[in-house]
């Protein structure tokens, strides 16, 4: 797998496919076993360190500290990855934490406000590559039309974003390319068979699995993978 | 590095004057243990008074096994370790941070046990300066073992009791030192406080280098 600079790719595939493992090998928070990876010309089997000041990771929980407020947390994470906080207000702003917002403590708000400061953070640490697990998870209607606004943006900006999402119709309206991965590899698209991969039933999951190329089961980092 | 330890200490003292964690918490459990181990012993002044060193700080290396988790415990919560992992922060500056924040919050638990003591168990507190020094140099060697164990157990489902098992043993050396210099501080005998002092300055020194170079891999494969 190969993703080129300024990319947006989607990837796509079954609960267990291998989706999340994929983000963390590329954020360096699994070690590539076997295999190569390397992500923005780091050797991520030599290193996997160095590369995370030069990416932004949203996860399925929000990296955040709970006690803390959302100023503090952006500040914080700005000022981890050597950032200038003076232009952290107009982020806030962005994503709705103006005025008294701002002050509340992370753990006082709701998932989806949550949500929105996990990207603020992304956003505020101006990474070159995102990396975004079900980003749409947990946001409302306005929070997900902000996401789609900002992945449009990122990509106008040239940034590289990897994400992997069961909102199909959403993706692939702001992805350039898809990638489908079962099994824990890369694998060509699945017949079409008018059934979506996102919430299915244990059986539908399960044809669809085997519908797709016989490959054999194994982590997802035997795939080589360079990003950008 | 120091950086990067400034930022982490911040962070983590300011979530705990938030949460008063230490406040509500390991506070009253230590002064509960300095009143259990007094009526263990008898209402004897004496026998308080020769035993209140060691006492002392028995009761500090208990709260700092719960400093210690709790210290953890906020990088436990919403993947925030993942998110430290992440954030770009050298390892070695996050040792010194938590470690430092640890510290700070036993320094002021000590000078609340201190008072405890006088108290309860009529200790005389001379050779103020003798236990200013054990307390520095063992609360910095207790902290700096507690982070660098601390994050061996954070990532493993058995933390609780495990961090007790790894850290405990290690500090011995801590516990009889500082005993020995406060006892020595208590009694007027300021002279033989010198090599106690000795100890726990390169304890902590020893364990501040290891934590230093050895926490950012243990942070990895944690």
């Amino acid at each position: 797998m190969e993703v080129g600079e300024g990319e947006v790719v989607h990837l796509r595939g079954p609960n267990g496919a291998g989706k999340t493992s994929l983000l963390k090998v590329l954020a360096g928070l699994l070690a590539v076993h076997s295999g190569e990876a390397t992500v923005l010309g780091r050797d991520l089997v030599a290193d996997r360190r160095s590369v995370r000041r030069e990416i932004g990771m949203l996860g399925h929980q929000s990296f955040l500290y709970e006690e803390l407020t959302v100023e503090e947390n952006l500040r914080f994470a700005v000022r981890a990855n050597r950032g200038v906080v003076t232009g952290i207000r107009p982020v806030l702003e962005q994503f709705g934490f103006a005025g008294r917002l701002a002050s509340i403590p992370v753990g006082r708000c709701s998932a989806g406000q949550q949500r929105r400061a996990s990207l603020a953070v992304l956003v505020a640490r101006g990474a070159r590559l995102w990396l975004l697990d079900e980003p749409h998870a947990g946001l409302d209607q306005d929070g997900r039309d902000l996401l789609d606004a900002l992945l449009t943006g990122a990509r106008a900006a040239g940034r590289t974003v990897v994400f992997a999402s069961h909102e199909l119709e959403r993706a692939e309206a702001i992805a350039d390319r898809v990638v489908h991965l079962a099994g824990g590899r890369v694998v060509e698209p699945p017949e079409p068979t008018g059934a979506s991969d996102s919430p299915a039933p244990l059986v539908q999951a399960a044809r669809q699995t085997t519908s797709a190329p016989a490959v054999p089961a194994g982590p997802v980092t035997e795939d080589p993978a360079h990003v950008a | 590095m120091l950086r990067d330890a400034v930022l982490v200490a911040g962070k983590d003292l300011r979530i705990e004057i938030r949460s008063r964690v230490g406040l509500n918490q390991i506070g009253p459990f230590a002064i509960a243990v300095l009143l259990l181990f007094g009526l263990a012993l008898g209402p004897d002044r004496r026998v308080l008074a020769s035993a209140s060193a060691g006492l002392f700080w028995v009761a500090v290396l208990l709260s700092t096994l719960l400093a210690v988790q709790r210290s953890y415990a906020i990088e436990s919560a919403d993947a925030a370790r993942d998110g430290l992992r992440l954030s770009g922060l050298d390892p070695a500056g996050i040792f010194l941070g938590k470690a430092s924040a640890v510290a700070a919050q036993l320094l002021v638990l000590e000078a609340g046990l201190t008072v405890g003591v006088a108290l309860l168990y009529g200790a005389h507190l001379s050779g103020a300066l003798v236990l200013i020094a054990a307390c520095v140099a063992g609360t910095l060697g207790l902290a700096a073992v507690g982070t660098l164990y601390g994050v061996v157990a954070s990532g493993l489902r058995t933390r609780e009791t495990l961090l007790p098992l790894l850290f405990l043993p290690v500090v011995a050396p801590v516990l009889l030192a500082a005993t020995k210099a406060w006892d020595a501080g208590l009694a007027g005998r300021q002279g033989h406080a010198a090599g106690w002092l000795d100890v726990l300055v390169v304890f902590a020194v020893l364990y501040i280098a290891i934590g230093t170079v050895a926490f950012g891999p243990l942070l990895e494969d944690g």
